[in-house]
């Protein structure tokens, strides 16, 4: 039996291996390396990549990235919440609103982004349709800038809070909402001392999924953005193309991981979890 | 004894489904009531309706002479210990007991709780969590819960079928002196008849949303309405319709015997139960009676007895 687990395993330990562990080792040590001079890495082997990022300027870039990344998952907790609520409550309607929510992942995430880019652009959609109605004398500058940023991050990651939520408002024993009207509460009440409270993994866990997606994101503040919203996610993208700056880019990659990682482990012993 | 909860022509119906149909009881001021039934009987809805989680599609519910029609489960002075307890998973026990407190005008809260938490031996238990407590112990935090927000009526569904087995006859008793105690109107919710004949002043018997009997324990069991109020209470032996307790049928061994009804039968099978013999015999018509006796001595399987009972023992139902 213990052989026959082992070899099951086996595949999922190699995939592991090779596609996370040695990238991780090939990024570690590229951080220690010095910038080649048409990008690449060179020898001698420097502290230089993890120094600079101590300097001002991408200490703001990772604030920044945590304030847009803050705002976005804020918002989709405050729009997901109601949304997973009302499928739990949806009775034999839920599967159908379930897929609705998940819909959107049957196109790829560039081409969605791409499509806002088409509605919130000068000649998109939605400046055409206020010109025409007469609401606006110029367009609206919709596009390129931390609204857009932020509202790409929150479409595309409200269905990652919507679901955890939804997993946990739909376990929820109806009793106690119940017996919470039962002894006097409304419903208002009964939400914020009961039902809430209750589906806190869930928010914990929606709000994880979508505020270390959002801290890393690069695709939407570099279509969204057009490159004037600077995220951690962009200025690594930059290392590694523009700037040919591997070493630097790589410990960037490096110290955000291991701050997200660091993190999640405080949150996890505040909450009495057992861990290494 | 006045009325505290009243049920005026109560229907629910779900879709095609007649859940309830047209019960009318009055329920007095610190009556221990209990709606007897077997499951789809309408008990449960009877409950739902009272406490306002359904409305009625026909009828109202009256509490203290007023109507409740339209109030929400939170406007509605009846509190529910449910089948699960459902204590907030989320608070202690103490959070528990004091979660009905600030919607609860007038009256000294504090002092309720601590009167509550003394009377369900709770003490200790305070800074727990549910999951640290067992099945008797979360009954105590739900009906604590429940008496500290002073309902007109509080409102128990299955409030011991959760409970492990050894324990329900204690809890039982612990029930019936806790509600002789707090003077409240308890709404008991049972399918189990010796439970409800056990602790209940009145019990009104539904079956398939219909009310079929109410009465004291004695009446429902000793003059049952229906064929179905005698079998449901316990069982019965009906020969050639008139109805005898396999408690109160006899075996004799030698047949002419004086001062009873009696009838020929054949002994087919007897089970030793601890508290009894249960005799299985069949009249020579091919009809199954069945006995319960203290001791058998000297008859056999296959043996030929007559089968006796007192005539005051018979169950007559009305025509």
């Amino acid at each position: 039996m213990r052989g026959l687990r082992e070899l099951c395993l086996a595949p999922a330990a190699a995939v592991l291996a090779a596609l996370f562990a040695a990238p991780m080792g090939i990024l570690a040590a590229y951080s220690l390396m010095t910038r080649g001079a048409y990008g690449g890495v060179a020898t001698p082997f420097t502290l230089e990549g993890w120094r600079r990022m101590a300097d001002a300027l991408y200490v703001a870039v990772l604030i920044k990235s945590f304030v847009v990344a803050g705002i976005s998952t804020a918002l989709c907790v405050l729009l997901g919440f109601p949304l997973a609520l009302f499928i739990a409550r949806a009775g034999a309607r839920k599967n159908l609103y379930l897929a609705l929510v998940m819909l959107p992942f049957w196109t790829s995430f560039l081409i969605r982004t791409y499509a806002w880019m088409f509605l919130l652009r000068d000649t998109g959609l939605v400046n055409t349709v206020l010109l025409g109605l007469g609401l606006i004398h110029e367009p609206l500058p919709l596009l390129y800038n931390w609204g857009a940023v932020i509202l790409g991050l929150v479409y595309g990651y409200l269905p990652f809070v919507v679901l955890p939520l939804y997993a946990s408002l739909e376990r929820q024993d109806p009793a106690l909402e119940e017996t919470a009207a039962d002894l006097g509460a409304r419903p208002v009440e009964t939400l914020f001392r009961v039902t809430i409270p209750l589906c806190a993994p869930g928010l914990r866990a929606g709000a994880m999924l979508v505020f270390i997606p959002c801290l890393g994101a690069y695709l939407t503040p570099d279509l969204l953005g057009g490159g004037k919203t600077i995220l951690m996610g962009t200025l690594i993208q930059n290392q590694f193309s523009s700037a040919r700056d591997w070493p630097f880019g790589s410990a960037l990659s490096l110290g955000l991981m291991a701050l997200v990682t660091a993190l999640l482990w405080m949150q996890a012993r505040r909450k009495g979890e057992t861990l290494p | 004894m006045g009325t505290v909860l009243e049920l005026r022509g109560l229907s629910k119906r779900f879709q095609e489904q007649v859940a309830l149909d047209d019960l009318n009881l009055c329920i007095g001021e610190g009556e221990l009531f209990s709606l007897l039934g077997p499951s789809g009987c309408g008990k449960t809805t009877t409950l739902r309706l009272v406490a306002g989680f359904e409305e009625p599609t026909a009828g109202e519910v009256r509490l203290r002479g007023e109507s409740l029609a339209g109030k929400r489960p939170f406007e509605r002075n009846v509190s529910t210990v449910f089948q699960s307890y459902a204590l907030f998973p989320h608070l202690t026990v103490r959070e528990n007991i004091e979660f009905g407190l600030r919607y609860k005008r007038g009256g000294d809260g504090r002092r309720r709780v601590k009167e509550c938490v003394e009377m369900l031996e709770l003490g200790d238990k305070q800074g727990r969590k549910p999951e640290q407590l067992s099945g008797g112990e979360k009954q105590r935090v739900a009906l604590a819960r429940s008496l500290v927000v002073q309902p007109d009526v509080l409102l128990l569904d299955e409030p011991l079928s959760a409970l492990d087995p050894n324990l329900r006859s204690q809890v039982r008793a612990e029930l019936r002196s806790l509600q002789r105690r707090v003077g409240i109107t308890f709404v008991f919710i049972t399918h189990d008849q010796e439970e409800a004949l056990s602790v209940s002043d009145r019990i009104a018997l539904l079956n398939r949303g219909r009310l079929e009997q109410v009465g004291s324990p004695r009446d429902l069991y000793l003059r049952p309405a229906s064929r179905f109020a005698a079998g449901f209470l316990g069982p019965v032996n009906w020969i050639d319709g008139i109805g005898v307790r396999p408690e109160k049928t006899r075996i004799e061994a030698a047949a002419g015997g004086a001062g009873a009804r009696r009838m020929a039968a054949t002994v087919e099978s007897s089970t030793f139960l601890g508290n009894c013999l249960h005799v299985e015999t069949r009249t020579e018509s091919g009809q199954r009676v069945v006995a319960e006796v203290a001791r058998l001595d000297g008859v056999q399987s296959g043996q030929r007895v007559e089968v006796a009972w007192a005539a005051e023992d018979e169950i007559r139902l009305p025509e």
